[in-house]
């Protein structure tokens, strides 16, 4: 493995100090002059139409300065969500929206507004709408998400038939793909397991609500959001309000957390936006803790159906997966697309077949969250393989071992190469680390009323993208700036990645500054910060950019010294003679000879493959010193996968049906550890959040009325201290990625799956091999499961 | 209540408008943030018990409070102290926590008027005159234990007000003690892990 000097070392990342001290600004710590204060009025039905509003009283109350309606708002197409609505899909939907001189103000006209709502039929089962005549969460179709366009689907009586017995119905698919011959996968089988399964749908809630401010100046929009994403947010920005992309100043600094919610951008920024640009006043949308629930997006549930087939050692021969995902009422995000890949890839099925409908609900509007079906499907299908292990007598890890791909796996229908695969070896590698033969002969052992269970889950998650831009300047100052788009959500990859940049160019790191946090600083175009990708890209297009400010100054130590460009070397902030290194230029030398020559050199010219996001910001910066810019068109076949195996201990009370983690151990298959530290930070966070997917966290609706009964974060029932163990630890196998030049891969979702599917494997394990096929795994589940007796929900019952 | 009024800080009833300006100039605190968040009704109106000395950060700071004011927000919007932050405004998270008296709660939850006689401790006071930081920040810091950072300040100081009444504690007492602090990131034992070592910087 090549030798480096700042990857794999731990460091502090720019932003810390400052949020320990509470100098690190999030979206409303931000203050403007003449600043008023938005209410919404939101919808208290979950499907309803205005027929009248009268804003009569409110207009007329001191301090209320303009009132924003969903008349005033772009238009959206098909299932997209608009910024403010006459025909609320969920309960808690903003209908309209208040500024006023302060919050008591705002708050008051919105008591003072009237609002004829008609109330319209809702559903909150997606298999409700799937039934003939059922009720439609919108009046213009029952299925959409992205890239599938809205549409009315029903399926037939007879595809309800072994419904109340528990078996999903599966009628007409919006979409499915296959490879292989099924049916011959199946003949091949020596053991063939069918299940029916439900995961639940729930909310990100992020600690930070995505409270936002907006203000006009200069005709030029400055958005103050909380975004995992900065210059990719821009685009969706600018659409969604009707603007030039180069007429929005985005500001987001710090995120409080976002976990896919605030992944591209959402619709609610637009309301501050567009009553400032009504107002002509800067103003602050505070959103509180229901608005979040509300809005603040959550996971889809899954109600679904696997069949696998294995070969007696543990081959996986065949697998039919089908997938009714609980969309919400908008576009939502494609989790169920993603339930066949991560099936084709974690086990490597001989033969597949994969179908799926994404149903529209009157629930909250979904979107990505860490693992966006990748992580449902851990938690569904993982149990399964435990439970072929059992009847085949096989061990738990191997039967993923013997199924896990090499680098010659491949993945989806169009069986694409992977760039490298390690699931292997961190499966080998947490085994030896927990000590897993050992651990076995826990399995079931009862102490007092606690059973001891252990478990295995693997998780999974595409960990890198291409085709996005790098950018870092060398100034007069002789440090180097590298300039980062990717955003701020907590991870620290935007640092980690930025050094790369330094390790090209053999700069100390104490002579580099990241310069990022508003799209005004002159940031490149990169991918969001969703996905796992962030390792994987930023850390190619700083390598391209750095690579590129490389040539360029070995081409000014040539003008200077005479030679070629390739007799120079860059070390430790200069640019030198290979053969007498006494002869160079320090950087900020060069960065000097550099404005001085113009051209490419200083940016006055730039690549002409770039982004225009990118080349603007080339152009703000042009003269100012060295610039190193260029789009990342490094080779990368294949899709980049990363993995996490976890492994956990569990206690069970027979008696109470409490679960308490003991251990927890993850290994990530990440390729190159960039950042050893922000690394365990995610691999135990995931851990944590796991507990809260495998353990506590669910949607739960009144189905009569369809108004969510858990929006507070008590009752979300986040995991606390008291809900983990005291110790969690993680590896990673570290073996690089070829794809990548310093073999980076992404690293953030995987784990959570590998946790949740460890702990629900945990908690089988102590009881002998009970499945529950539906998560999150609550105590009474286990009491009445232990008792024998029936359980409260019904066969595929969602949201209870 | 007068008699409350009067052990608690002796505000000067009826006060002008002129001297309340006054006042505000003095405390160093900008007339424009003073209206944020409540509509205040003209102070001549006999209501000049809004006009309050905290003790915050060591710092007298005279500030005007309605009385539904809750001291987080008295933080924020009038005292220009963002680092305390509001993640549920119903005492649900922690984000908010500051000391008051040396003991953590949680300020979304405080009527500011309640606190008028108390030392209040937020997260921007704790580093020294220099900058230098708390040992329970650099410990913070070494662990890399913030993710995100929103859930952080109020961390810091559940933390700095348990290191104050019991110097030792164990792995579980710190669990225990800020386990009133959410943290969606999952940054439980990084924050576990910066604990043990501020006892070690203590």
């Amino acid at each position: 493995m090549a030798t480096y000097k700042l990857i794999g070392k731990d460091f502090t990342p720019p932003d810390v100090v400052a949020k320990v001290t509470g100098k690190a600004k999030f979206a409303e710590d931000f203050r403007a002059e003449g600043m008023l204060f938005a209410k919404l009025l939101r919808s208290p039905m979950p499907h309803g139409k205005v027929r009248a509003i009268d804003t009569s009283r409110a207009q007329s109350l001191p301090g209320v300065v303009a009132i924003l309606t969903a008349e005033e708002v772009p238009a959206v197409k098909g299932a997209n969500e608009a910024i403010l609505t006459n025909e609320p899909l969920y309960t808690g939907e903003p209908i309209l929206a208040v500024a006023a001189v302060d919050e008591a103000t705002a708050a008051q006209a919105i008591d003072l507004i009237k609002v004829d709502l008609q109330p319209l039929p809702f559903v909150i089962n997606p298999l409700d709408s799937l039934r003939p005549g059922g009720p439609d969460a919108r009046t213009d179709g029952n299925v959409a998400n992205v890239r599938l366009p809205l549409q009315t689907i029903k399926w037939s009586a007879r595809d309800f038939a072994g419904v109340d017995e528990g078996k999903l119905p599966m009628g007409k698919p919006a979409e499915e793909w296959q490879y292989g011959d099924l049916e011959a996968g199946f003949k091949q089988a020596a053991l063939v397991i069918e299940e029916t399964f439900v995961t639940q749908t729930l909310s990100h809630h992020s600690m930070e609500p995505r409270s936002a401010m907006a203000y006009w100046q200069n005709g030029k929009l400055y958005l103050h959001g909380s975004s995992q994403s900065l210059a990719f947010a821009v685009p969706g920005i600018a659409g969604m309000l009707r603007i030039k992309p180069e007429d929005l100043v985005f500001i987001s600094e710090n995120t409080g957390g976002g976990f896919g919610s605030k992944g591209t951008g959402y619709p609610q920024w637009g309301i501050p936006a567009l009553l400032s640009k009504k107002a002509g006043r800067p103003v602050m949308l505070r959103v509180t803790r229901d608005e979040e629930a509300a809005f603040g997006r959550c996971r889809p549930g899954f109600q679904g159906w696997a069949k696998l087939g294995f070969r007696k050692d543990g081959r996986m021969t065949a697998a039919d997966i089908y997938i009714v995902q609980a969309n919400g009422p908008y576009d939502g995000f494609w989790d169920f697309r993603n339930a066949g890949e991560t099936v084709s890839i974690v086990y490597q099925p001989l033969n597949m077949r994969w179908r799926g409908i994404s149903v529209l609900t009157n629930t909250p509007p979904t979107s990505a969250q860490r693992g966006p079906g990748e992580n449902q499907t851990a938690m569904a299908i993982e149990p399964l393989l435990d439970k072929a292990a059992r009847k085949l007598g096989l061990d738990r890890v191997a039967i993923r071992l013997v199924n896990a791909p090499d680098k010659n796996g491949k993945v989806g229908h169009e069986r694409e190469p992977l760039t490298s695969s390690y699931l292997a070896d961190a499966l080998k590698q947490g085994s030896a680390k927990f000590n897993w033969a050992k651990k076995k002969a826990l399995s079931g052992k009862r102490k007092g009323s606690k059973v001891t269970g252990i478990g295995v889950g693997v998780g999974f998650h595409s960990a890198g993208l291409n085709g996005f831009d790098g950018l870092v300047l060398i100034k007069p100052d002789g440090k180097l700036y590298i300039h980062s788009g990717a955003g701020n959500l907590g991870t620290y990859s935007y640092a980690a990645t930025s050094r790369v940049a330094a390790e090209v160019l053999g700069m100390p790191w104490e002579q580099c500054e990241i310069v990022t946090g508003s799209t005004a600083r002159n940031v490149p175009w990169i991918f969001a910060q969703v996905g796992s990708n962030t390792s994987f890209t930023a850390s190619r297009t700083n390598y391209v950019a750095a690579m590129d400010a490389k040539a360029k100054l070995r081409e000014i130590a040539a003008k200077e010294f005479g030679g070629k460009p390739e007799q120079f070397d860059v070390g430790n902030g200069r640019v030198f003679l290979k053969s007498n290194p006494s002869r160079g230029l320090s950087f900020g030398e060069a960065a000097l000879r550099a404005v001085a020559l113009g051209g490419k050199y200083s940016g006055q010219e730039a690549p002409k493959d770039i982004n225009p996001l990118t080349a603007r910001s080339v152009a703000a910066l042009a003269g100012q010193g060295l610039i190193g810019v260029a789009k990342d068109t490094l080779e990368k076949k294949g899709m980049v996968p990363g993995f996490c195996a976890g492994f956990a201990e569990v206690e069970v009370d027979v008696e109470t049906g409490q679960v308490r983690v003991v251990e927890y151990i993850g290994v990530s298959d990440c390729g190159t550890v960039i950042h050893p530290k922000s690394l365990a930070t995610q691999i135990k966070g995931a851990a944590v959040q796991g507990i809260g997917l495998a353990l506590l966290e669910k949607h739960v609706f009144d189905p009569k009325f369809g108004i969510p009964a858990n929006r507070s974060l008590l009752d979300s029932k986040l995991p606390t201290y008291l809900d983990v163990p005291l110790h969690m630890s993680s590896d990673a196998v570290n073996k690089p990625d070829p794809s990548n030049p310093l073999g980076m891969k992404g690293a953030g979702e995987p784990p959570l799956g590998a946790a949740a599917a460890a702990y629900l494997n945990a908690i089988s394990d102590a009881l002998g091999g009970v499945q529950f096929n539906r998560t999150p795994v609550t105590g009474d589940m286990i009491v009445n499961a232990l008792a024998k007796r029936p359980q409260s929900y019904k066969p595929l019952e969602v949201d209870i | 209540m007068d008699s409350n009024r009067e052990a608690n800080g002796g505000i000067r009833h009826g006060i002008s408008r002129r001297d309340f300006i006054k006042g505000v100039i003095a405390a160093g605190c900008t007339v424009s943030s003073v209206n944020y968040l409540f509509r205040a009704p003209a102070l001549a109106q006999g209501v000049g018990e809004r006009l309050i000395t905290l003790d915050v950060n060591g710092q007298q700071r005279r500030v005007d409070v309605l009385p539904q004011e809750t001291l987080a927000m008295t933080l924020r919007y009038k005292l220009g102290l963002t680092g305390t932050k509001i993640g549920c405004d119903r005492a649900e998270c922690g984000n908010c926590t500051v000391l008051v008296d040396d003991i953590p709660l949680y300020s979304c939850s405080l009527l500011t008027h309640t606190v008028r006689n108390a030392k209040i401790l937020t997260i921007e006071g704790l580093a020294g005159a220099a900058g230098q930081l708390h040992p329970v920040q650099r410990a913070f810091v070494e662990e890399l234990a913030p993710q995100c950072g929103f859930c952080t300040p109020g961390q810091i100081m559940s933390a700095v007000g348990l290191l104050k009444v019991n110097r030792k504690p164990s792995r579980a007492e710190i669990a225990e003690a800020l386990s009133g602090n959410l943290c969606k990131c999952g940054a439980y034992d990084h924050y576990l892990n910066a604990v043990v070592r501020a006892t070690e910087l203590i």
